[in-house]
This record gives structure tokens, sequence and C-alpha cells, in this order.
């Protein structure tokens, strides 16, 4: 008995299913009432885009600005298929043609791009995503700059969660493969990386296509939960966001994007009540924690059960001696 | 048999010529020392062979098994595959993951399972993986590491350091092996047990191995034949006795302390 408990993947289904349950409770009591929905909706979101930026950006150590150039194809995609094919068969099939839209789109552009370094890089996927927005600002499908709506709402909390976690669980899944620590050697020294026989081209472009399919379902998720979608949602500063979530949480750690997004997202929702602060107190609050925790909330480390068990390890054995 | 033949190999960057009309044959099992004065192209020569440069003319062919292949302007990656690696100059490991990672990725060549065993982790995923660590840690407690296989490379002492780089390069299961200035920075103890260790390899895992090495100690022990570089050109080229009596490597590098060393 006690070997299935410790095996990770027990584990992981008992952590998982408590999160689904307890928060299926607090819908149900109506402590997170219809407001903090959305609240919860945008964690989701931004836990998706944030640990898929994180897979190309803090894992592959390519610097990528265009997340939310991929947002909008899974976006686009998944609004145009469910207003037309209004069912959950439907929605379905327009999160996974979004996200392969995306992702398609993701390994096109990766191709070329990825033979470029650093700010090079960033600034080619930078006008990646503003090429994207403009085509779909000028297109008649897409309605142009008025944006789609009503878009049929399938995205409830169970969908939200099976998108989140299964993003993350195929995210951290890969990187504990040996193609995902071949990605991570790219980051560490890419000259070396390929003296010891990895392809650094084709991991960089796996990880770029990865991260694209995840955005797209980002994407389509954020169009089905909040029924509009226009280009303007889709632009630069989107891609920022998204970064400096990754950035806080740590570059290179999962349960760091996670948190950063929980934090951010709250912290913005809380942030309401002072309108014309809002920005200015949420910038305050960026700039102090990159102050005293430059390497991100988490640096490169995981959050584990192990570490609560070094932890109360350390406190019984304080008290143990006094 | 031969394993590696370089003809007429040729490199400029713009007008300076950092390696010109390099003729090297090496037998299968030879160890052969390449040595020269600072900036002879000797770094140049193992970028060449690796494929980070590639050639501006000339040949190298590379023999598996008898059958020679021109290695010649392809990617690193494919070079390695080949049955070639190496180790760099100014240390290169992956210094933030563990001694355990830098080793499992250089196995990443012989991995079989795809990318959906590696998202859905199948039961492909956990037996690969499973050998793949035991190679590992095997490979770590040839080269006594063992104990250190969680701790990360960069808090590695230099020597381990450089021992773990080698270590590496033995994990891509190489044919022929590019040691650049393995002993660079070691004391006279550090690098008589280098010494020996090379010398095991070669005999361990069948090994050709092509050393570059100022540390004349190391390269007339073990080298059974030595190239000269200087200006990028291969001035001489012999059993270690006769290039230490070698007029024009004297003059070119060794200067007199040769016949004490």
């Amino acid at each position: 008995m006690k070997k299935v408990l410790e095996s990770s993947v027990t584990k992981k289904i008992i952590s998982l299913s408590l999160t689904f349950v307890i928060v299926q409770i607090l819908i149900y009591v109506n402590i997170i009432n219809s407001y903090l929905q959305a609240t919860l909706a945008t964690i989701c979101i931004n836990i998706i885009l944030a640990v898929s930026l994180n897979l190309i950006t803090g894992f592959t150590g390519q610097f990528s600005l265009g997340h939310a150039g991929f947002m909008s194809i899974g976006a686009y995609v998944c609004a145009i298929i469910t207003m037309r094919m209004s069912t959950i068969q439907g929605f379905i099939l327009g999160v996974l043609l979004g996200a392969i839209a995306a992702a398609i789109v993701g390994f096109l552009v990766g191709l070329p791009t990825l033979r470029l370094q650093g700010d090079y890089l960033a600034i080619a996927t930078l006008g990646m995503s503003e090429i994207i927005r403009v085509i779909f600002l000028n297109m008649k499908i897409t309605n142009g700059a008025a944006g789609l709506s009503p878009i049929p709402q399938f995205v409830n909390w169970p969908w939200l969660f099976v998108f989140t976690a299964g993003t993350v669980l195929l995210i951290s899944n890969f990187l504990k493969s040996s193609h995902g620590r071949a990605c991570i050697s790219i980051r560490e020294d890419e000259i070396a990386a390929e003296a010891m026989g990895i392809n650094a081209t084709k991991y960089k472009v796996i990880a770029f296509t990865v991260g694209a399919f995840c955005a797209g379902i980002a994407g389509a998720v954020y169009a089905s939960y909040f029924y509009f979608i226009k280009p303007d949602l889709f632009g630069f500063l989107k891609s920022i966001d998204v970064l400096v979530i990754v950035v806080l949480g740590g570059l290179g750690s999962i349960s760091g994007s996670i948190l950063a997004a929980i934090l951010l997202s709250l912290i913005s929702t809380y942030l309401q009540s002072f309108a014309e602060l809002r920005m200015v107190l949420y910038a305050l609050i960026l700039i102090i924690i990159m102050i005293f925790r430059p390497q991100g909330l988490m640096g490169s480390k995981e959050i584990s059960l192990s570490m609560f068990n070094n932890l109360g390890n350390r406190l019984t054995f304080k008290k143990g001696r006094t | 048999m031969p394993i590696l033949s370089i003809k007429k190999l040729t490199k400029s960057f713009g007008g300076l010529m950092a390696v010109s009309n390099v003729n090297i044959e090496m037998e299968k099992g030879e160890l052969i020392g390449l040595i020269g004065p600072n900036g002879a192209g000797k770094t140049t020569v193992f970028n060449l062979l690796t494929g980070i440069y590639e050639p501006s003319s000339g040949t190298i062919t590379f023999y598996k098994d008898g059958v020679g292949k021109e290695i010649q302007g392809l990617k690193p990656h494919a070079i390695c595959k080949e049955g070639v690696a190496r180790t760099f100059q100014n240390i290169r490991l992956f210094k933030d993951l563990t001694v355990l990672d830098n080793v499992r990725i250089a196995m990443h060549k012989n991995v079989k399972y795809g990318l959906l065993s590696s998202f859905l982790h199948l039961p492909s995923y956990y037996r690969e993986e499973k050998e793949i660590v035991e190679k590992c840690i095997e490979l770590l407690k040839v080269f006594n590491l063992e104990h250190k296989k969680n701790e990360y490379a960069k808090n590695l002492p230099y020597g381990e350091q450089r021992r773990l780089e080698i270590v590496r390069a033995m994990a891509t299961d190489p044919k022929l092996l590019l040691l650049d200035e393995p002993a660079a920075g070691m004391n006279p103890a550090e690098s008589q047990k280098l010494t020996e260790l090379i010398a095991w390899l070669r005999k361990e895992f069948d090994l050709s191995i092509l050393l570059i090495e100022h540390d004349m100690s190391v390269v007339m022990k073990i080298c059974e034949r030595i190239y000269v570089l200087d200006h990028g050109m291969v001035i001489a080229n012999g059993a270690p006795e006769e290039i230490k009596s070698n007029r024009r490597v004297i003059e070119a590098y060794l200067g007199e302390d040769v016949n004490n060393a």
C-alpha cells in the first residue's frame, strides 16, 4: 500500500483530483461566485499560456514574444467553428483544430526564425504575431476590428481543469524525458549539446511547436469562456503579460509559472477596486518582487511533496533540540 | 585499418589561413598527439572535425567498420552520431544540471522511444529511462564520479569537471575521441592520473584518441605518434623521440627544453 502511495503517478492523481474537487465544492457553495469564476478562468488560461511559453523561453532558452499570436489563432479557429456548429462536439473539434492550426503556424514560423538568437528571435516572433493580428483584422470571416460575438459558451470549471491539468502534465512529462532534456541542454550550451549528438534546430522547433499548440488551446478556451474576441485582445501587450508571468515565476520552473499565474491574476482582480491606480500598483508589485527575487519566485526549482517532507523534518528536528 | 584520414584540409577566416593543407592519417586504436604553439590551429582542426566549422576545402574521411565516409560539412550532431566525440578546451558542461543529467543528455542519440511516449510516459518510457540511468551510473562508477551524481556540474572541483567532460563524451559511445587540452590547469599529480586514465580508456573501450595538449609530460608519455602544427601547417609528424629531436619543431615551438622533457 505504501509503495502505491509513494509512486509519483499516484501522488499526481491524488493532488489533481483534490484540486478539482475542492474548487468544484467552492463553486457549488457559491464561495467562488460567478465574478470569481471569471478570475478562475483567467488563471487557468494564464497557466496554460505561461507553462507553454516557459517550455520555449525558460527551458529551451528561445526568447519568444509571439505567444499572443498563437493564442489568437486558437481563439479564432475555435470561435469560427463553434459559431457554426454549436454543440459540444463542435467545441471539442474547435479546440483541437485551433491548437493544431496554431502548432502548424508555429512550426512554419519556427523553421526559419529559430536560426536567430536572443533579441533577434524576440523581434522576429514579435513581428510574426503582429502579422497574424493584422491578418485577422482584415479578414471577412473574422469580422475585422469588431471581432466575433457571441461565441457559444461551453467552457466551465471541469473543462478548464481538463485543459489546464492536461497541458501542465504533458509539458512536465515531456521535460522529464530524454527529448525534454535535449531541449534543456540547448539552453545550457548549444554548441556542447550539438557536439553530444543533439539536433538543436529540431528540438527548438519541437519546443516551439508544442508551445504554440498549447497557446492555441488557451486561445480556444478563452474564446469559448468569454464569448467575445477581437484582434486587439491579442496584441503585443498580451505576449508581454505572459512573459511577465514566466519571468516572475522563474525561467525553468513549471510550478513557478503556475504560482505566478495565480498570483498575478488574483492581484489584478483585487486591484479592480482601485481603478485609476490599478496599473501603477500592479507595476509596483512587479518591481518589488523583481528586486527581492530577481531569479523569479521559484528560480528554476519545482514545488514537490518531498520539499514539504524536508520542511517538516527540519521543523520537528528543531523542536526536538530545544 | 584506418579510422580517420584528413586530406588537404584548409580553413580560412577572411585572409587568415587558420589551417592550410593539413594531412593527418590515423589508424584504428592509435593515440595521436596534436601539438603546436598557441594559435597554431589545433582547436580549429578539432572544430573542423566535429562540424562546428565547415572547411574551405579538403576532405575528412571517417571509417566505421572499415567503411569510409566523408564527414566534412556535416552538422555537429550528425558527426557525433557517426561516432566522433570531443571535449572542449574551455569546459562546456551543462553547468546548471546535475552530473547525472549531463551524462544522460549525451545518451540521447540512442533513445528509441518517441515524442508520444515522452508526453504520455508510456511503458517504453519507463523501461528505457531505467536503462539509461543504469548505464550512466555504470559509466560514472568507472570514472569515480558516481557519488556526485546529484551534484550540479558547476559545483564540481575543476579536475572533476574535466573528468565529467570525458564521461559525457564517452556516453555518446564514440569510436574516435578528441580531447582538447584535458590536462589544462591540472597539477603534476592530477595530470599524471589523467595520463593513466586516457591510456586505460583506450584499451578498455577500444578507442582511437586524438589529443591536443600543451603538457609535454603527458604527450610524450602516451602518444604513439605526434603531429606538430605551426601557423596552420603540419611541420612534422612521427614518434615522440623523432619529434623531440626534429629541428623544425624545436625552432617553431619546443625550444631547448625538449631534451629534458
